[in-house]
C-alpha cells in the first residue's frame, strides 16, 4: 500500500465529510475543519489526551496479556498432541462465542474499574492468538525440531531460535483480526460508569454537555486509535516476520 | 571412534529394532548404512546423532557415552531441517548462533573455540550459495537447500558428518553431484561419515564400508568391503557393478 493511495482515499473522505455537512447544516454535522480545529484545542487545553491515554492504556494492556498467556499455550496445544485432544473440545466451544456477551458478567466479577475492561480485551484476543499459534505449532515438523537439537539447541535455544519465530505469524495474524473488534469493544466498555477514555468522552459530549464538534473530535481521536494500532501490528509483522509479509500484501 | 556396546533399542508398546547389537566404526571410515524401510537404519542414526538412547548398553563416541547430541557431530537429514522464517544465509549461521547464545560451555557447544569455525560466508562461497544468501528455503531448489544444510552444518568444523537420506528427494543428475561434493568435503574436512540410505547405488557409491539392516531385530548386520568407493570414477568399474548386485541379492530384490 502506497502512502500516495492512502492519502488521497483520506482527501475523498474528508471532502464527502463535507460536503454532507454542507448540505445536512445542522450543528449535529459539524465540517471536518471545526472538528479539527476542536481536535486541536482539546488536545491542548482539553482532556483528550488524557482519555486517548487511558483508553490505548486498557487495549495495550489487554493485547500483550493476551499475547503472553495464549502463545505459550499455543505453542504447548500445537506440539503435545494428548494436551491438545484433551482441550480442543473446550477450544471448540468457547473459540466461537462472541466475547463481547461477557461484558455484564466480567463487570459484575470484576467490577467498574481497569481491570474488567482489559479482561474483556484479553478474552477477545486470547482464544484467537491462542487458535492460530496452535496451528502454526502444529505444523512444526518433529525433522526440524531434531535438525535444531542436533546443532546442539537445548530447551532455551529451543525456544528463542524455532518456538518464538514461529508462533510469531499467528499472533500477528490474530491480531490484525481481532484489533478491530477489540477497540469496539472497548468502546462499549468505557460507556459503563469511568470517567476515563475516550468511550466516555465521546458519550458525555455527545448526550450530555451537547459539544457536538468536541464529540466528533471524540470520534476521529477512537478511529486514530484503531488505525494507529492497527498500522503498529501491521508495521511489527513487516519488521519481525519478513518470510510472512510477503503473503499478506493483498490482504487489505 | 564410535561403539555399539550390545545396545537394544525398542520403540514404546512395540518389538525391539536393535537387540545386543554391536558395531564399530574408525575415524575418517566411510559407511553407509542400508536396508529396507522400517529396518532401523534411521533409528541407528538417532541413536549416533544422541537424540535417541538405547534402552540397554551403550553408544559411545570418542570412549564418551552418548547422552545429547555431541557438539563435534553434524547431522543432515532429506527434507525439513532448514527454517523456514530463515534466509539462507541466517539458516547456515544457526548453529552458531546457537553456541554464542549458550557459549563454550562444553555440553551445547565445543569447550573451546574451533579454528576455523563460523565462516559461514567462506561456507556459502564454497557451495556455490553467496548469491542465494537472502533467499528463503521456499525459493530454493531440493539441491540448494541441501547445499544449505551442508554449509550450516560445516561452519561448526565438524568431525563426524551423519546423513539420513540426505538426497533421496532429488533428481538424479543433483543428486550425484551432492554425493561427489560430500565425499569431497569428507577428504578436505578429515570426516568421518555415516549415511543411512535406501539406495543400493548410494550405499555402494559412498561406503567404503557397508552395514546392511536386513529386518528388526537386528543383533548384527551384514558387513560389506567397498573400498573402491574412495576412487572418482567409481561408479563406472565392474567392481562397483558387483557390489550392487552382492546388496541387491542380500536384500533379496532380484
Amino acid at each position: 500500500m502506497r502512502a500516495r493511495s492512502l492519502l488521497s482515499a483520506l482527501a475523498v473522505l474528508l471532502l464527502l465529510w463535507a460536503l454532507a455537512a454542507r448540505l445536512v447544516n445542522l450543528p449535529l454535522l459539524p465540517d471536518p475543519w471545526t472538528v479539527a480545529l476542536t481536535l486541536v484545542s482539546e488536545t491542548f487545553y482539553g482532556g483528550l489526551p488524557l482519555h486517548f491515554l487511558a483508553s490505548l492504556w486498557r487495549v495495550t494492556d489487554g493485547t500483550l496479556l493476551s499475547i503472553l498467556l495464549a502463545a505459550p499455550a499455543g505453542l504447548a496445544l500445537g506440539q503435545y498432541r494428548r494436551v491438545n485432544q484433551f482441550f480442543s473440545p473446550l477450544i471448540y466451544i468457547l473459540y466461537p462465542i462472541p466475547k463481547v456477551v461477557f461484558v455484564p458478567i466480567v463487570f459484575l466479577f470484576l467490577g467498574i474499574g481497569d481491570l474488567a475492561k482489559i479482561v474483556i480485551i484479553f478474552l477477545i484476543l486470547f482464544f484467537q492468538v491462542l487458535v492460530l499459534v496452535r496451528d502454526q505449532a502444529a505444523s512444526l515438523r518433529p525433522e526440524l525440531i531434531q535438525s535444531v537439537r542436533s546443532l546442539g539447541a537445548g530447551r532455551r535455544a529451543l525456544f528463542w531460535f524455532v518456538y518464538i519465530p514461529a508462533s510469531l505469524p499467528g499472533v500477528f495474524t490474530a491480531l490484525r483480526q481481532s484489533i478491530g473488534t477489540a477497540v469496539a469493544v472497548l468502546y462499549i466498555t468505557e460507556l459503563f460508569a469511568t470517567q476515563q477514555g475516550l468511550g466516555y468522552y465521546i458519550y458525555l459530549n455527545g448526550s450530555t454537555l451537547m459539544n457536538y464538534p468536541a464529540m466528533y473530535a471524540g470520534v476521529v481521536a477512537m478511529s486514530l486509535l484503531g488505525l494507529g494500532l492497527y498500522f503498529s501490528v501491521d508495521l511489527l509483522e513487516r519488521w519481525l516476520t519478513p518470510w510472512a509479509a510477503q503473503q499478506h500484501v493483498s490482504d487489505l | 571412534m564410535i561403539t555399539f556396546d550390545a545396545v537394544s533399542y525398542a520403540y514404546p508398546r512395540s518389538a525391539p529394532v536393535f537387540e545386543d547389537f554391536s558395531w564399530q566404526v574408525r575415524r575418517g571410515e566411510r559407511w553407509a548404512v542400508i536396508g529396507p524401510s522400517g529396518c532401523g537404519k534411521s533409528t541407528l542414526l538417532s541413536l549416533l546423532a544422541g537424540l535417541f538412547f538405547p534402552t540397554r548398553g551403550q553408544v559411545c563416541i570418542d570412549g564418551q557415552p552418548l547422552t545429547r547430541p555431541r557438539p563435534r557431530s553434524g547431522l543432515i537429514i532429506q527434507e525439513f531441517g532448514l527454517l523456514p522464517w530463515a534466509t539462507v544465509r541466517q539458516n547456515a549461521a544457526l548453529g552458531q548462533r546457537i553456541r554464542q547464545f549458550y557459549g563454550p560451555d562444553g555440553t551445547h557447544a565445543p569447550a573451546a573455540l574451533l579454528p576455523g569455525e563460523g565462516d559461514v560466508d567462506a561456507w556459502l562461497q564454497r557451495l556455490g550459495l553467496s548469491a542465494l544468501a537472502k533467499r528463503y528455503p521456499a525459493q530454493l531448489s531440493g539441491g540448494q537447500r541441501q547445499r544449505t544444510a551442508l554449509a550450516r552444518t560445516l561452519a561448526l568444523r565438524p568431525d563426524l558428518l551423519l546423513m539420513d537420506e540426505p538426497f533421496s528427494a532429488l533428481d538424479a543428475p543433483t543428486r550425484e553431484s551432492l554425493q561427489a561434493l560430500s565425499l569431497d568435503l569428507c577428504t578436505e574436512q578429515d570426516l568421518t561419515l555415516v549415511v543411512v540410505t535406501h539406495a543400493i547405488e548410494e550405499a555402494a557409491a559412498l561406503g567404503e564400508k557397508i552395514l546392511l539392516l536386513p529386518h528388526p531385530p537386528n543383533h548384527e548386520g551384514v558387513l560389506f568391503d567397498n573400498p573402491g568407493a574412495r576412487q572418482k570414477t567409481y561408479r563406472e568399474t565392474a567392481e562397483y557393478q558387483s557390489v550392487c548386485r552382492q546388496l541387491r541379492q542380500a536384500l533379496g530384490v532380484e
